[in-house]
């Protein structure tokens, strides 16, 4: 098999001008798997890749190569995904529930996975003044906000997530 | 050319060939046999939908009966394609509605099907018998319902590894009960609840039903009335396999027992491990089994297992252990294809007693073995080349080494001397997947070896360009290359541009190809789509030498596809090739 030569006239040369060639035969490995580390300099919209938010435990996307219903089979309970969408944005992005500790957790991977400030929730106003509220559906198919009930049964209770324009918003809430 | 024989006579003779490579074969013959195929031919598959458009499609061909369509990249599988990448099946839903009224059966796969999309088919094609969907997403049980209540033909619902949105529970219950027909239902894939009235209706009023393979929450008490209602049956799935106390013991054994037919068994999530010898009485009749979801241990599996002597197919967790395959090894000769998959994936150190050593005894004892899927923790060269020269009939090699780069654990060498061993021997290789510490060499093997070689996957493997210019250049048969993490960039790619004309599709992630080369591609292949995903901000401020992310390269008679989300670039096909201009 004959080596691939720069000089010889590889006529179905289709290269790039003004190129540093020689960079191609260096030894290019990369030095580690790309992962959703936040340390990693070229990642920061890795994020955007992953169905996931950002895990606790280091990740690289796709490895190993098995199916999404494969990944929890040996765990005692299944992860808890819930698929998240976003008004006016067309894709949909799944979470697992299960990796955050509680609500600031949870809406601070929500502010990273879509690029937008939730702000803080209160229980007389819900998020007042922020761009956006994050609202779920619960078991009984009712739109709530996120941080109307306790963490624990919030997990347990959401079936999807639905991040709001903050105006509309306005109907949801914990009413007295 | 003057036609020697008859239309009829030659439409006569086609119709006895039935795989479509065959077909697109003799319709490049000539003028006139492309003609007369194209009016004869009522199986379609296309392997990319992007390939060609619906209206290609029904201009070519005129009375379809059956259509099968892929989608999204492989790699979407492992979450590689960013949601909302295309792949929508509704606007082929559309324009078959207009021209094949008689259209029996719908294939997809990894598409986007909406519950529009299910509407459409429901009350569009009224002799539908067969809806297979696989890997697909997009559509609730709303769109069941509707293919329920209105495919009086349907034969065959087969939802194999879908995502669907489970909104409602009643969705069976809207097949009439007039409905009799169901031969195959494939509901395995839901997690939400069914309702068990409806479904055992079902089953007990569909005296044609082979296949049967239920979701983990019909409960294990549950099955014995079912099977009781479907003696018949071929392939059975589980629910969860699991009970309080051992009272539903004796009913299940007892139907099992009566399912003289069964030839296949899947399900077994949560199983406990007292209730597996219900199944015992059928096992010698067995020619596949799935147990992967069996989170059981080894003993356990191996006594099911060493039952199960006429076994063609076992799929099972890495739980088998290396004592385990050698059971299999011992007691079923005639298997043909084994799959083993990772209990715990992420666990670096995971103490599982499974290594090369299974796969060796199961190369050794199963003379039949064609086809190996298998995960594990550790490789050797020596084993590599043991399993090649016992088995040089494998067809089909896909082995995943868990830890990126992970050299011989006895020499701590390149694996290249093992797979190159692989593709030397096994002279029928189709499909191979590599993994662990590869060096350019390994490619130059397969390059030089693997003239049959169909489908490559390749991960955090070679050294430099070389590598891909030896796949490209030297695999006389590659229809479809997929490539993550690899240090292959510009060079190989755009001297063997011509070559990627001759396969289906190529993708490249994590890889070192740029903007610019992407850009040329596309210019200099008019019959190309270049697509770069990319989910970066202002990509069009970023220089034209910096790798792009991930880059989809596909033949296709169709030019732009017009469905593109942002992220999509398809490159080089207009003046202003770095914008969207969609």
């Amino acid at each position: 098999m004959s080596k691939m030569n720069m000089e010889d006239g590889l006529n179905l040369t289709l290269g790039l001008p003004g190129r540093d060639e020689s960079d191609c035969f260096k030894n290019n490995k990369r030095s580690q798997p790309e992962t959703n580390d936040e340390s990693s300099g070229t990642t920061e919209n890795k994020e955007a890749d992953m169905e996931t938010a950002p895990a606790t435990k280091s990740q690289v996307v796709g490895w190993p190569p098995v199916r999404n219903y494969r990944r929890n089979i040996v765990q005692k309970e299944s992860g808890m995904y819930v698929k998240v969408s976003m008004d006016g944005a067309p894709y949909l992005r799944k979470i697992d529930l299960k990796v955050y500790k509680g609500y600031p957790d949870l809406l601070k991977a929500l502010e990273n996975m879509f690029k937008l400030t939730i702000g803080v929730y209160s229980e007389r106003d819900g998020y007042k003044g922020s761009d956006f509220a994050p609202a779920y559906e619960d078991k009984d198919g009712d739109l709530m906000l996120v941080g109307d009930v306790p963490w624990e049964m919030f997990i347990v209770s959401c079936k999807r997530m639905r991040i709001m324009k903050g105006s509309e918003a306005k109907g949801l809430g914990y009413n007295v | 050319m003057t036609q020697s024989f008859p239309e009829e006579v030659l439409e006569h003779v086609f119709s006895f060939l039935t795989s479509h490579t065959d077909r697109n074969a003799v319709s490049l013959v000539s003028k006139s046999w492309y003609d007369t195929e194209r009016w004869c031919r009522d199986h379609v598959f296309i392997g990319n939908c992007y390939a060609v458009n619906p209206r290609v499609l029904t201009r070519r061909f005129k009375e379809v009966k059956a259509v099968e369509l892929k989608g999204k990249p492989h790699f979407a599988d492992f979450n590689l394609v960013p949601e909302g990448w295309g792949g929508c099946v509704d606007p082929w839903i559309v324009e078959m509605g207009r021209v094949y009224s008689g259209l029996e059966e719908i294939r997809l796969k990894r598409m986007e099907v909406t519950d529009e999309g299910l509407e459409m088919v429901a009350k569009g094609f009224g002799k539908l018998k067969v809806l297979v969907l696989a890997s697909c997403d997009g559509f609730s049980t709303d769109g069941l319902a509707a293919v329920a209540a209105n495919c009086r033909n349907l034969r065959v619902l087969d939802l194999r590894e879908c995502e669907v949105e489970e909104l409602s529970c009643h969705w069976l219950s809207h097949f009439p009960d007039s409905f009799t027909l169901l031969e195959s239902l494939n509901i395995a894939c839901l997690s939400s609840e069914v309702s068990f009235s409806a479904l055992e209706r079902l089953v007990s009023r569909s005296p044609n039903l082979k296949t049967l393979k239920l979701n983990r929450t019909v409960p294990l008490e549950k099955l014995s009335t079912l099977l009781q209602r479907a003696p018949q049956l071929v392939e059975f799935g589980t629910g969860a396999y699991s009970a309080e106390g051992l009272d539903a013991y004796s009913s299940l054994a007892e139907a099992f027992s009566g399912c003289k037919k069964l030839k296949s068994l899947s399900g077994f999530w949560d199983v406990i491990p007292a209730y597996l010898p219900a199944v015992y009485s059928v096992c010698s009749q067995l020619t596949s089994l799935n147990l992967s979801y069996a989170t059981t241990q080894s003993p356990d599996l191996s006594k099911i297992i060493s039952h199960c002597h006429n076994l063609q197919r076992l799929v099972v967790l890495d739980y088998i252990e290396d004592t385990g395959l050698e059971t299999v090894a011992t007691s079923c000769k005639d298997l043909k294809e084994l799959v083993v998959f990772p209990s715990d994936p992420y666990v670096a150190d995971a103490n599982v007693p499974l290594t090369e050593q299974g796969l060796v005894s199961v190369s050794q004892g199963c003379t039949k073995l064609h086809s190996v899927l298998y995960f594990c923790r550790q490789m050797s060269n020596s084993a590599l080349v043991s399993i090649s020269k016992n088995r040089p009939n494998i067809t089909c090699f896909r082995l995943c080494i868990l830890e990126p780069r992970s050299p011989d654990y006895l020499t701590l060498e390149p694996l290249d001397t093992g797979f190159g061993s692989i593709v030397e021997n096994c002279k029928q290789l189709t499909r191979l997947s590599m993994s662990g510490l590869l060096t350019d060499r390994v490619f130059e093997y397969i390059g030089k070896h693997a003239k049959k070689l169909d489908m490559l996957s390749i991960a955090f493997a070679g050294d430099t360009d070389l590598g891909l210019h030896y796949i490209l250049s030297g695999c006389d048969s590659l229809r479809k290359l997929e490539i993550r993490d690899c240090p292959f960039g510009d060079k190989a790619l755009l001297a063997n541009a011509s070559k990627l004309e001759t396969m289906r599709s190529l993708w490249m992630s994590s890889c070192f190809v740029s903007f610019g080369a992407c850009k040329l591609l596309g210019q200099k292949m008019p019959r190309l789509n270049v697509e770069v995903i990319d989910e970066r901000e202002n990509l069009n401020s970023i220089p034209e030498n910096v790798p792009v992310e991930k880059v989809y390269i596909y033949r296709t008679v169709c030019g732009q596809r017009f469905d593109m989300p942002d992220f999509v670039r398809i490159m080089g096909k207009d003046k202003a090739d770095v914008y969207n201009l969609s």
